[in-house]
């Protein structure tokens, strides 16, 4: 077992976890490339939360090969949980520390030097437009402006891979897109970004999609191949058809 | 489901606010806001986390005492009427407040006991939801699906057949297929007469509801049917599509026309500041822009704006500094 | 009343699924009573001396005087006979007896050995032998002060500790220690039990029902007191078949003052727990306000008439101290209510009071 030479940047062949005689991730195979945006769906308890577990080396896979980064997910998850960053709704910024105090915390977590960690921390500050609340806590800050200064410090050290897990849950529509902006800002700069959300409207921003369903991956690709190959007009509808097909079709909502 | 007993004599209103005022410190909640809920409707309170729906809903449901302002329900002030109204609300609080190591059928069997009744008693009530649940009567409320946490709790409101339903963000953190299921529930529980208030995060769901509020900041920023408030976006909206959006949208912010641009779903929208101007007009024009400026590939056609657009406008309006131009 | 009810059920089934907690608390207090074992010296103070003079002279004047101003025996009374003892021994009236001989004057004039007989009640933890340290010196100080051979008046202990004929460590604790660990239970149960409500949110849909705050008080703290109740069973198991401490009295009577004191303990955590929104907020809250009172100033290690004043006085508002001198007195002395009645009512006020402040301070709203 090998590390892919293509340099694609996760790979999945066979992935599985199981709890007991509870399959929770069923034979997952997939690619994720450099630079992608990859949007990784499914439906709550369909075996995604399980799935990012393994890829950010915080589970080890039962059975099945993953490589993260290069790294295999089995024998080198330090060295992947130093590639990937990291964010979630539940994982965050410490809201009692300031502005600064987190950056400075995360960037010493990564080991990044003092001057790399100043660097980084007034780029952070300039982009978002925070320099004159640095110096106040974060948990007074508006649920958005959480949202964006931890996805900054998600790439404090400048991972090659980040993983987002409902970013935007609650946000607002403006905010949204502002963080999607951010993501397609690192995108471009090659960073690859995988993410989940319960927004279906936020799939289709994505370069390519995977949809779960009872621990296997029911669906991927583009959300326009997707939709052409279910012939539904929206990433919500190809979502209903996989995963409830007797709804499909009814009383659909006009985004 | 049989409808509850009509309100005696007033034709006041199920839910009349009158500039209601909450503050969190020096933070403005709810902010002056004046609404009301017509009987039998099916009223969706639309806004991000923060909005104050949820502080708004706790003040209706006698949980919260506003700071100025006064509010009505069924007739009562929610401040004097506290235990009359606390009989006769159903409310289903964010987070689905259900006891996680009671089964499902403990769960009803409490709230059900607590307004003193059973379920037996009304079971017609909440036959429709609870046929659903009974397969898993035995199973602990912690072992459930989002979904069925969902219908549980709706179950454990309906349960003592409450003349108002106020439900705050019930499709929250719960997966699209059990929304749309969820819709389908209270678009049925409608045809009884029931009036049914509800909040949710998601722009999309506002069209199932009768009538709809956009809330941002304590404010609320539109109020009617959904229809209506869509069609109230009052500039000529294009969808932009093409190969890659990042750069696409990059470019139209250089583009002299540009009122508002962001991103929607597979498309980019484009608002065209000119007021007035002839939509293929406008697609024409843009389209050109982006042509001359190497987008070969963009498509440019009018496109009738959402609710989710209007939202975003008004914000704009709102919060110059957050604008996403 | 079908709403309570519903309540009472509801709490029966959170108490018998918290597996976890539930084994907590029946295991932990035979845990206790286990590892409990070792003995506080103490300095002493203020111990109620009876004095039992048949043939009272200025030799024994004298000698009573030096045990009087000492600060350390109180003398609350003197008799000819030792008629009297057994009642005052009993009521905690007297701590200590100090008998004379008949003829202890002239005896000791004659230069012969007088016989002074000493009796403490052992009930105190480990202060009867510090009591008896205490009249040797006074004696040893008389002697030398009146330039008699040391050794002339020959002092008999005898401390007939008249309850605790095998002075086991563990008896004199078990009264104390039931105490503690019914007030861990009552108080850290309620206030998880409120807050956990808070937590999960539920509360908020409690307090939008017709639920009135006495319904809800009185339908999380009545499913404790059956806990509560097999605990102290728990206890006196172990403290009987383990350590073979004795049950003088009625055991009936114990399990009815340990339901009470426990009635008292789930009132204080629910007042606490009110005004606490977290979990782990409302533990420190109910361990401060219960349990480090319940072990310093119960009386349970640390005797009462040995802490300074101020702490007297506090004391009179822990519950513990009541209840301790409750069973100490049913389980060692074998009295019964016609001696407990006043610190039974203390303890039934306690309960009025904490439940009424409870249900005043319940919010109804959530602001």
């Amino acid at each position: 077992m090998t590390a892919p030479a293509d340099g694609a940047a996760i790979r999945t062949n066979g992935l599985t976890r199981t709890f007991g005689r509870f399959t929770a991730v069923d034979h997952i195979t997939f690619d994720v490339r450099p630079g992608e945006v990859f949007g990784f769906l499914g439906a709550n308890g369909a075996g995604k939360t399980t799935a990012i577990r393994m890829l950010t080396g915080l589970l080890t896979p039962s059975s099945g090969e993953a490589w993260v980064a290069g790294h295999d997910v089995y024998r080198e998850s330090e060295a992947i949980k130093r590639d990937i960053g990291y964010m979630s709704q539940r994982f965050s910024l410490y809201d009692d520390l300031t502005v600064r105090e987190n950056i400075q915390l995360y960037g010493g977590i990564y080991d990044l030097s003092g001057d790399q960690i100043r660097d980084r921390t007034e780029r952070i500050l300039s982009r978002l437009g925070l320099s004159h609340t640095a110096h106040d806590a974060v948990g007074a800050l508006p649920l958005g402006w959480k949202q964006k200064l931890a996805f900054s410090v998600a790439l404090l050290h400048e991972p090659r891979i980040v993983f987002l897990d409902e970013p935007t849950s609650g946000v607002d529509p403006i905010t949204r897109r502002q963080f999607w902006e951010m993501i397609y800002e690192a995108a471009h700069a090659g960073t690859t970004v995988l993410v989940t959300t319960h927004y279906m409207d936020e799939a289709e921003y994505c370069d390519r999609i995977s949809i779960m369903v009872s621990g296997r991956i029911a669906a991927i690709g583009s959300p326009s191949e997707l939709k052409r190959d279910s012939e539904a007009s929206s990433i919500d509808e190809v979502f209903v058809r996989l995963v409830r097909p007797e709804l499909a079709g009814r009383g659909g909502s006009a985004a | 489901m049989t409808a509850p007993p009509p309100a005696a004599r007033s034709a006041e209103p199920p839910v009349v606010i009158d500039d209601v005022v909450k503050h969190y410190g020096e933070v403005a909640a709810v902010d002056h806001v004046t609404i009301e809920v017509r009987q039998g409707e099916l009223f969706g309170f639309i806004g991000p986390d923060g909005a104050g729906k949820t502080t708004l809903f706790r003040i209706l449901t006698t949980l919260l005492l506003p700071d100025a302002g006064s509010a009505r329900v069924l007739g009562l002030d929610v401040v004097s009427g506290i235990w009359s109204l606390r009989r006769q609300i159903g409310y289903m609080p964010g987070r689905f407040s259900l006891y996680p190591d009671l089964s499902v059928r403990e769960n009803l069997d409490f709230f059900a006991s607590v307004f003193g009744t059973t379920i037996a008693r009304e079971y017609d009530q909440i036959a429709p939801i609870y046929s659903q649940l009974e397969p898993f009567n035995d199973r602990r409320a912690a072992a459930l699906s989002g979904g069925m946490k969902q219908k549980l709790a709706l179950c454990c409101a309906l349960v003592h057949r409450p003349r108002i339903l106020f439900l705050d963000e019930p499709t929250t953190g719960v997966d699209a297929v059990s929304r749309r299921e969820f819709w389908e529930l209270l678009a049925r529980m409608r045809t009884s007469g029931l009036t049914i208030v509800v909040s949710t995060p998601y722009m999309d769901e506002a069209n199932r509801c009768d009538r709809v509020a956009l809330m941002q900041s304590g404010r609320i920023l539109a109020t009617d049917a959904p229809a209506a408030v869509a069609a109230s976006f009052d500039r000529t909206l294009l969808a932009v599509r093409s190969g890659d959006r990042y750069r696409t949208l990059l470019a139209l912010r250089g583009y002299p026309h540009t009122h508002l641009v962001y991103p929607f779903g597979d498309a980019l929208h484009l608002a065209d500041d000119r007021v007035g101007v002839d939509a293929a007009h406008a697609a024409t024009d843009a389209a050109a822009f982006l042509r001359e400026k190497g987008f070969a590939d963009a498509r440019v056609e009018p496109t009738p704006p959402t609710i989710e657009d209007v939202f975003i406008a008004r914000m704009s309006v709102v919060e110059p500094t957050e604008a996403a131009t | 009343m079908s709403a309570l009810y519903g309540l009472l059920r509801k709490e029966t089934y959170h108490i018998l699924r918290d597996r976890r907690t539930l084994g907590v608390l029946i295991f932990m207090p035979i845990v206790q009573v286990m590892l409990f074992g070792f003995s506080i010296s103490t300095d002493v103070r203020d111990v109620r001396m009876v004095i039992v003079d048949p043939t009272p002279d200025a030799t024994t004047l004298a000698i009573r005087d030096r045990f009087a101003a000492g600060g350390i025996f109180r003398v609350i009374g003197v008799s000819q006979t030792e008629q009297p003892l057994d009642r005052l021994f009993r009521t905690d009236t007297a701590q200590v007896a100090l008998i004379f001989e008949p003829a202890f004057g002239r005896h000791l004039a004659a230069g012969d050995a007088a016989q002074l007989l000493v009796i403490t009640d052992a009930t105190e933890p480990n202060t009867g032998s510090s009591r008896q340290l205490y009249v040797n010196a006074v004696i040893q100080q008389y002697e030398s002060d009146m330039g008699k051979r040391s050794g002339a008046v020959r002092i008999t202990p005898q401390v007939r500790s008249r309850f605790n004929p095998t002075r086991e460590s563990t008896n004199l604790f078990v009264p104390g220690l039931m105490a503690m660990v019914l007030t861990i239970i009552a108080a850290l149960m309620t206030a998880l039990s409120l807050t956990r409500e808070k937590e999960t949110g539920t509360m908020e849909a409690l307090l939008v029902s017709p639920l009135r705050p006495w319904q809800i008080i009185v339908g999380k703290v009545a499913p404790y007191l059956g806990i509560g109740f097999v605990s102290v069973l728990a206890v006196l198991g172990v403290a009987k078949i383990v350590f073979h401490v004795p049950m003088q009295g009625s055991l009936a009577l114990l399990l009815a003052e340990g339901t009470l004191f426990i009635l008292v303990a789930l009132s204080l955590g629910i007042l606490v727990s009110a005004r606490t929104s977290s979990q782990r907020v409302a533990m420190l809250a109910a361990m401060m306000g219960t349990m480090l009172p319940t072990q310093m100033l119960s009386g349970f290690i640390f005797p009462i008439e040995s802490m300074p004043r101020p702490l007297q006085w506090v004391s009179i508002i822990v519950p513990a101290r009541w209840f301790v001198l409750i069973a100490r007195g049913i389980m060692l002395k074998g009295i019964g209510l016609t001696y407990l009645w006043r610190e039974t009512l203390v303890l039934a006020a306690m309960t009025l009071v904490l439940l009424v402040a409870s249900a005043r301070s319940f919010k109804v709203r959530l602001q």
